[in-house]
């Protein structure tokens, strides 16, 4: 075999080796959560709140399992999550619908730039930001802070996908719409963003996964709190803050197995849903 | 032509403010950052903040300047860039030349995406456990904490930007012009060295901008695993902090100038990170037009 030959197969050997490499700290990273963090996860787990530090210290010189759970973190990401996406997704959908009916105006490039912009900030400064707008404003750390730097950190990612989706879909569907005499409000609303439905809900789901592992912003905001909170003007509790609590408090360390492998295991859940539906509405 | 009725003026003007409302919050985010960092500048003058290593936070002595952390910024992000370099050009090549449209490229793209799904704090979890002990075995660090260490785990978090990316620019460029190199004898390699780079280099370049961009912001992994020092860092297994660590680290304890410098910070962190995104930007669209 000639020499050309041999260094071609050479680089694709390396080529397939060097990529196959990457799998490794996906695997580390999910085997080392599930085989550190699986016993934890039971009833409790879900229904009881975080065990003060004094009970996880006794319970881990009596060798047993640290009783009670994360319940605070997992109803306060629920909380603040719903309340970003409930401003992002249909401010988002408007704006991407804008976009893409005016793609070529001035203030369209300006709004989509800024988007861009956006999306590219990192996110401890969306924290800076909720600080100032609203722990400031309201004088204590809330959930509504916390909801503020998520809901700007999920409104370009969702601006960007309806756009996307929209700009796939025929234009003979929106002008047969509206030769049929529906007003543009209905052809909008009621035959683009259904039959861009795939698109839009993969869209949604991705910001969520993105959003729902944040930690920095979370910690400038919301704080924490050990009790279950649904008062969106008090300090709430999230996965991810209870994770770096955890991390912090050597009789606590114990539970950021369990709370890290909870927090995979939603985001995968996400993913897998997404990647089902793009399969399921592909558009032709 | 047709008569617009109310409900359609109305949402029309709906889909205007949703719009709108993304340029008032850009334009606000720019006035909380520059009017909280304002303090700061007055007192201590921009260039001087920016060119100081001081970060003296006893009262009656305050004195913050900028230099360490920006410099341990772009230090962990450029060499978490080189680090990710042999591994996401040959997922790129993988997934883009060589087993494009197959099943076994599918999968690696399904693993690189969940790679950028898991969360920054677990990627921290993951250094302090697993990485650092090692780094401490070998002695780089302190006690396996340091700008090198911060700069592995975030190489493998951006592995997949930069190569979800440039697969992308890979797989674009043109069958004929490949075909042609073939029939010429060329092996797949120099098809890949002749054709699909100079082809595709700008806009792989772009996306290893785009990804230095999403390294310079990274914010947990980094702040647990850094060291958190608020001095120069001497080499590239010092300790150190970046901008995004040391805001994590001090926001909350901050107040009067400390916070003013922590939001100033945060001013110059937004500047560089949204120069780089333009640049990143910039270079695709040339790329693509």
């Amino acid at each position: 075999m000639n020499y050309r030959l041999i260094k071609d197969k050479i680089f694709f050997g390396c080529i397939c080796f060097l990529s196959s490499l990457t799998v490794i700290p996906l695997v580390a990273i999910i085997w080392q959560l599930v085989k550190r963090g699986y016993r934890q996860i039971n009833w409790d787990f879900f229904t009881k709140t975080a065990p003060s530090t004094l009970d996880a210290m006794l319970a881990k010189s009596n060798g047993t399992l640290i009783s009670g759970g994360i319940a605070n973190g997992i109803t306060g990401t629920l909380l603040m999550v719903a309340m970003a996406s409930a401003i992002a997704i249909p401010v988002g959908i408007f704006a991407g619908i804008y976009l893409e009916e005016r793609p070529n105006t001035a203030f369209s490039n300006t709004v989509r730039f800024l988007t861009d912009l956006l999306q590219g900030i990192p996110s401890i400064i969306l924290g800076i930001i909720a600080y100032a707008w609203v722990v400031k404003s309201l004088g204590s750390y809330s959930a509504l802070a916390g909801a503020t730097s998520l809901f700007i950190m999920m409104l370009p990612l969702i601006v960007r996908s309806t756009e996307e989706t929209l700009k796939m879909l025929p234009v003979s569907m929106k002008e047969s719409a509206l030769a049929l005499g529906a007003p543009y409000w209905a052809v909008m609303l009621k035959v683009m963003l259904p039959s861009a439905f795939g698109g839009l809900f993969i869209g949604i789901l991705l910001a969520i996964s993105r959003v729902i592992g944040e930690t920095a912003p979370l910690m400038l905001t919301a704080l924490g709190s050990t009790a279950v909170n649904w008062d969106v003007t008090e300090p709430t509790s999230a996965v991810p803050l209870l994770i770096w609590q955890f991390y912090n408090d050597p009789n606590l360390v114990d539970l950021i197995w369990s709370s890290s492998l909870f927090l995979m295991i939603l985001i995968l859940i996400l993913n897998i849903i997404a990647k089902q539906v793009a399969k399921k509405w592909r558009i032709q | 032509m047709r008569i617009l009725s109310i409900k359609d003026i109305l949402f029309k003007r709906l889909l205007f403010v949703a719009a709108l409302l993304i340029l008032l919050i850009c334009a606000g985010i720019v006035y909380t950052l520059v009017s909280g960092s304002y303090g700061t500048f007055v007192r201590f003058g921009f260039f001087h903040f920016i060119t100081s290593t001081a970060w003296n936070p006893t009262i009656g002595h305050e004195n913050y300047g900028a230099l360490s952390f920006i410099v341990g910024t772009l230090l962990t992000a450029f060499v978490a860039l080189l680090l990710c370099l042999p591994f996401s050009l040959p997922v790129a090549l993988f997934t883009g030349e060589y087993f494009r449209g197959k099943k076994i490229a599918s999968i690696i793209s399904s693993v690189i995406n969940l790679l950028a799904g898991i969360p920054s704090i677990v990627y921290g979890l993951w250094g302090f456990y697993t990485l650092r002990p090692i780094m401490n075995h070998l002695g780089w660090g302190q006690q396996g904490f340091g700008l090198l260490t911060s700069a592995i785990v975030l190489a493998i978090m951006i592995i997949p930007y930069a190569s979800s990316l440039s697969s992308e620019f890979i797989s674009m460029v043109p069958k004929d012009l490949k075909e042609s190199a073939y029939s010429l004898g060329a092996t797949r390699l120099e098809v890949i060295k002749n054709v699909t780079f100079p082809v595709a280099g700008m806009g792989i370049f772009a996306s290893y901008v785009l990804a230095l961009g999403r390294a310079l912001g990274e914010t947990m992994a980094v702040t647990m695993l850094i060291g958190n020092t608020n001095n120069l860092p001497t080499s590239i297994t010092s300790t150190g902090n970046t901008m995004a660590s040391i805001i994590a680290n001090q926001f909350g304890e901050a107040d009067g100038l400390k916070l003013s410098s922590l939001i100033a910070l945060g001013l110059l962190l937004f500047l560089i990170t949204a120069i780089i995104n333009f640049i990143g930007k910039m270079i695709m669209k040339k790329f693509a037009a």
